[in-house]
């Protein structure tokens, strides 16, 4: 069983009692009128399907029935934080991507150093 | 043309008479010895007295209580203390709790915004008057008396009973005196509570919808049948 955290709740609940709703920040454009058809195509119809990182609104439907966002992995399923509406998220494509960066960075940098003084460490 | 929403300057004056006038609140149980008479409660034709004395499990359904729903902004100057006033029970601010009292009143948070308060079924009027007349700004107070149902759940047995029918955690150090939550149960939704332990037996409550009362009457019976089973009505 999968538990996710509420943020309205502040604690982990099973999985049964959330439902997905789909792309979260979505903004409705602020003059329907103005807009191209492809301009409200794309709000009303179009959505992102990336192979890493998504951000998605879930509803604690038996609970306290608030929506709230998850920032989801779609590749291994992992849930990497949950947070209120109106928030931002904390963990985005662009920051995961600098944290792998910095970590193969610090890997080749230490398997370098490991090369110069023939240590054996596996 | 006159405004039609224009107020008399005279209950503009006075807020709390404007407050009230726009409150219009109506007992839903006026004439309670007619009522007790041919009223039906949601499960009284599940939970006939049934009598057994090394019974695992005791059910019994608390009919005709005072339901009523609070949705109101705790940060909001006033709610909280307005609420205890009315209830004479402190609004619990924690998340997936309950306070309750000797007299049958209780209130349980439900939502960041949003309580269920219990009460007599005799008193809910009272209640709700109160809470009308000591809250003030954006609130909402909603009596749901008839729409739900109240089934207690006792006896060493009754947490295996609800092992098998909810995921919710039950074990008394997830779940302790004075917890409530929302809860999936066999497969449809009710409002679980934990309102007593004595001498090691746990009392729990379970808050039902009047349209599911019937499926889930008829799970819990089957579900503690092989307990042995006492129903008290």
């Amino acid at each position: 069983m999968m538990h996710i955290f509420c943020p309205y709740c502040g604690e982990l609940r099973e999985e049964e009692e959330f439902h997905a709703k789909g792309q979260a920040h979505i903004e409705r454009p602020i003059e329907p009128e103005a807009c191209s058809d492809a301009e409200w195509g794309d709000y009303l119809f179009f959505r992102n399907n990336p192979r890493g990182i998504h951000h998605e609104l879930w509803i604690h439907a038996v609970g306290c029935r608030k929506y709230f966002n998850i920032t989801r992995h779609t590749v291994t399923y992992e849930i990497l934080e949950t947070y209120r509406m109106g928030e931002q998220p904390g963990i985005t494509a662009e920051t995961l991507a600098a944290e792998q960066l910095a970590q193969s960075a610090a890997a080749s940098a230490a398997s370098s150093t490991t090369q110069q003084t023939g240590d054996a460490r596996p | 043309m006159s405004d039609a929403t224009t107020l008399d300057p005279q209950a503009v004056t006075d807020a709390d008479a404007a407050t009230r006038s726009q409150t219009s609140v109506i007992d839903q149980r006026p004439a309670l010895d007619v009522h007790l008479q041919t009223a039906r409660s949601p499960l009284a034709h599940l939970f006939t007295a049934r009598a057994d004395a090394n019974a695992g499990v005791v059910l019994e359904e608390k009919a005709f209580l005072g339901h009523l729903m609070l949705r109101g902004d705790p940060a909001q100057s006033g709610f909280a203390e307005a609420v205890e006033v009315a209830l004479g029970l402190a609004l619990p601010l924690t998340s997936s709790t309950l306070n309750l009292n000797d007299a049958g009143v209780s209130i349980q948070w439900l939502a960041p915004d949003e309580w269920l308060i219990i009460v007599p079924g005799e008193e809910a009027f009272a209640f709700e008057q109160a809470l009308h007349e000591q809250l003030s700004g954006r609130y909402q107070v909603v009596n749901v008396s008839g729409g739900q149902t109240v089934v207690s759940l006792s006896g060493a047995q009754a947490r295996q009973v609800l092992m098998k029918s909810t995921p919710t955690d039950v074990h008394p150090r997830a779940f302790p005196v004075g917890r409530g939550v929302p809860a999936v149960f066999a497969k449809a939704t009710l409002i679980l509570r934990h309102v007593s332990a004595k001498e090691g037996e746990s009392e729990f409550e379970l808050v039902i919808r009047r349209s599911f009362a019937d499926y889930l009457g008829r799970w819990l019976l089957d579900a503690s049948e092989e307990f042995g089973v006492c129903i008290k009505a």
